[in-house]
């Protein structure tokens, strides 16, 4: 029992309505009913042209816009929102070509001062620019890099990150497998090294939650162009000698994080054993087959907006956006450092149509978030399994916990 | 399979010797597309009732001679004559509808139309429609006043509380609550609106004479994960004694008094409760819990639960027919 006095809610809204944003708030035209000028919010969102792996199976798409749709989507929603609260969020979307610099973009964005950016990019253009002077007041999602140094070693204050971590992943496909009693896993890897640092987390896993690694097989063959004519019949004759020999296991896990060779596993792995890991059943924070907590809503939604199926990439920049809409609406605030203190303050969390709010873990500013365990085209669970406990929260049993973490953020 | 036939057969032998039935209690079954009629007195079932995809917003109308339900993915409200205990028309609700309120005088209905950002409002006689408000994003819960004149619609994304004029069909407030607002309920006398947030896990008391926040009501368990308390439908005995809240995940029924604003009691029911519905003498509650595939009848007065009956699969809502 905590009633709480209702008179701060009232009091937001009202100031909600008050805030007004100086110079540029004077160039709004009053809306027809003379509502107040509204407060408005840039959000910026920056990527570059990589070279993305070609999904080996033909029935994914190949898309541009991976992402983008997410951001621009919940600028919408925010608006729709914002238009009873005062608020119009705007979408600054900036491509740098595949040769181009990443930093110099950045530095234009951030030359008024602190921006609010989602980070579409690599690891190392993403620490590129977090790392400009110029950024250190800045909010900057990393919507892309599972890459657990950034959560780690390579921390950095003024990011938050809401892709998965590896660790994560492995974490909730584990908890998933000790479930079952599924406990003897065969890991059969690329070369990549993402396939590296996944691995490791799959290493990880297995030693935190009692599972076994029999048997570590590296995938060396180069596939070439995977869409050729008639390419089944080589990988149905080479994935059975490539799994062969290998000790008792009860599931395959395969680690290819670069649309290697992963597809070409299932049903055609030497022993009839389940394939599981970036292919087979994954863990992913967003996935098609899901429906749960108002799930559905969100698929539709997103469908009729951009007309394709909503990626994982898609929700975390969605995510992203209305982390920035929460935090002004519940603060009443919106410059950029106000919008950063009630991130972090435990006061923040974003619903995402997982049943829980999700919040950052203050340790190393990830998003904690149950991830979907799901097959090719239904869901199978989500995880955390229960039964797994945490002192604290129980969705901190997925990735590195406060004790282990890598991460020191200046006092 | 046999339920089926016995369903039948149950039904059957009800309509033939009460044409006038006692009480009844249905429950719409969200993954099987169907409702279930249960017979109040003897919690047998009377009938399975195939509705259009996905039906969730279940209630009765004023004159108890119908009942509406919301099929989401059928983007429809079917209408069960509790007579023929049979869908006997449907109204054209626009997309996706979910929880709906009828007008305590009767004849207008109000749609929460949760993937369009609409509150639609409606003729329950003719299905014409008198207005579409656009509220915020996934409008999800819809309260009439006691006395006709306001209508609350709860937006699950926006946050938001959206009270609507019924005299002018004007949206004229809009109230911030905790994260994912679920269902509004007026108090009997009218004075405040309750509005349940599942995400934010309060309930958020809203006086209806500014429009205000005035209070805030959160949930404890001991050895229930505090994510896992969200408060989803409520109901108020008019006596105004009890305010009875579904609270999901932790599988259980929040007793508040509303008069102090405190959970005095915590009712362990199925999996998952969502909503629930009072029998018409308020002395019995119904509950939907959507994971067990059951309802639960808890007795008012000594706010036990006293049995569950088997329902379809996915139960969403409740509504009584006296």
């Amino acid at each position: 029992m905590r009633p709480i006095d209702g008179a701060a809610v009232a009091a937001l809204l009202a100031l909600l309505v008050l805030i007004g944003f100086g110079a540029r708030a004077a160039d709004e035209t009053p809306a027809a009913d003379a509502k107040p000028p509204a407060v408005k919010i840039a959000i910026h969102y920056l990527t570059k042209e990589y070279e993305e792996p070609v999904p080996l199976s033909l029935v994914d798409p190949i898309l541009k816009d991976n992402g983008l749709q997410g951001a621009r989507l919940a600028i919408q929603d925010n608006n729709k929102s914002g238009q009873l609260l005062g608020q119009e969020y705007e979408l600054v979307e900036d491509t740098v070509p595949a040769d181009g610099d990443v930093a110099a973009k950045a530095k234009e964005i951030l030359k008024d001062g602190p921006a609010i950016i989602i980070a579409d990019l690599e690891a190392k253009d993403l620490l590129a620019v977090a790392d400009l002077p110029e950024a250190k007041d800045s909010i900057i999602f990393n919507i892309r890099s599972g890459d657990d140094r950034l959560r780690g070693e390579d921390c950095r204050f003024n990011v938050f990150h809401i892709a998965p971590t590896w660790s994560m992943r492995a974490d909730a496909l584990a908890q998933y497998l000790i479930w079952k009693k599924w406990n003897k896993w065969f890991v059969l890897k690329g070369v990549a090294p993402s396939d590296q640092d996944y691995d490791a987390a799959v290493k990880r896993a297995a030693g935190r939650f009692g599972g076994k690694v029999v048997e570590e097989r590296e995938y060396k063959f180069d596939t070439a162009n995977p869409r050729t004519d008639s390419g089944h019949q080589q990988i149905q004759t080479q994935m059975p000698e490539v799994t062969q020999g290998a000790p008792e296991h009860d599931v395959l896990w395969v680690v290819d994080t670069v649309e290697h060779f992963g597809e070409y596993v299932p049903y055609r792995d030497y022993d009839p054993r389940p394939v599981v890991g970036t292919q087979g059943l994954i863990a992913v924070a967003w996935h098609r087959s899901y429906e749960q907590y108002a799930g559905t809503q969100m698929q539709h939604r997103f469908e009729r907006f951009a007309k394709r199926v909503m990626t994982e990439r898609d929700y975390s920049a969605w995510i992203a956006v209305r982390a920035v809409g929460e935090a002004v609406t519940r603060s009443g605030k919106s410059d950029v450092a106000d919008i950063r203190a009630y991130i972090l303050s435990d006061a923040f969390t974003v619903a995402a149509f997982k049943g829980e709010g999700l919040s950052f873990r203050s340790w190393d500013h990830q998003l904690r978030q149950p991830l979907l365990i799901t097959g090719a085209r239904s869901l199978v669970s989500m995880s955390p399994q229960e039964g797994f406990l945490h002192p604290k929260n129980l969705t901190d049993t997925l990735g590195y916990d406060e004790p282990e973490t890598k991460c020191k953020f200046p006092k | 399979m046999k339920r089926p036939i016995l369903f039948a057969t149950a039904a059957m032998l009800a309509l033939a010797t009460s044409p006038a039935l006692a009480l009844q209690i249905y429950v719409s079954n969200e993954k099987d597309n169907t409702v279930t009629a249960i017979d109040g007195n003897t919690l047998e079932t009377l009938k399975t009732i195939k509705t259009a995809r996905r039906p969730r917003g279940i209630i009765t109308s004023p004159d108890g001679k119908e009942v509406y339900v919301a099929a989401g993915d059928g983007d429809i409200i079917d209408v069960i004559d509790t007579s023929k205990l049979e869908v006997v028309r449907q109204l054209d609700s626009g997309p996706d509808p979910e929880l709906m309120a009828v007008d305590p005088k009767g004849g207008t209905l109000y749609i929460a139309n949760e993937d369009d950002s609409m509150a639609t409002i409606m003729d329950t006689e003719s299905g014409e429609v008198k207005a579409e408000v656009p509220v915020g994003v996934e409008p999800e819960g819809v309260g009439v006043s006691p006395d006709s004149k306001y209508t609350v619609v709860t937006s699950e994304s926006t946050s938001m509380a959206h009270v609507v004029d019924n005299a002018t069909l004007k949206l004229i407030e809009n109230v911030l609550v905790d994260t994912r607002p679920r269902e509004a309920k007026f108090t009997p006398d009218g004075k405040e609106v309750w509005v349940s947030s599942e995400v934010g896990g309060t309930i958020s008391v809203i006086d209806t004479s500014n429009w205000k926040v005035k209070k805030k009501i959160g949930f404890e368990v001991a050895g229930v994960r505090p994510e896992l308390l969200q408060p989803v439908g409520m109901e108020f005995t008019k006596d105004g004694k009890n305010l009875f809240v579904a609270l999901g995940p932790a599988n259980r029924v929040g007793v508040i008094d509303p008069k102090i604003y405190e959970v005095k009691d915590y009712i362990l029911v199925g999996q998952r409760p969502w909503h629930l519905e009072l029998s018409p003498d308020h002395s019995k509650l119904y509950v939907a819990n959507g994971l067990t595939n059951d309802m639960t009848i808890i007795d008012v007065a000594s706010l036990k639960a006293e049995k569950s009956v088997p329902v379809g699969r996915l139960p969403w809502g409740v509504a009584v027919v006296p």
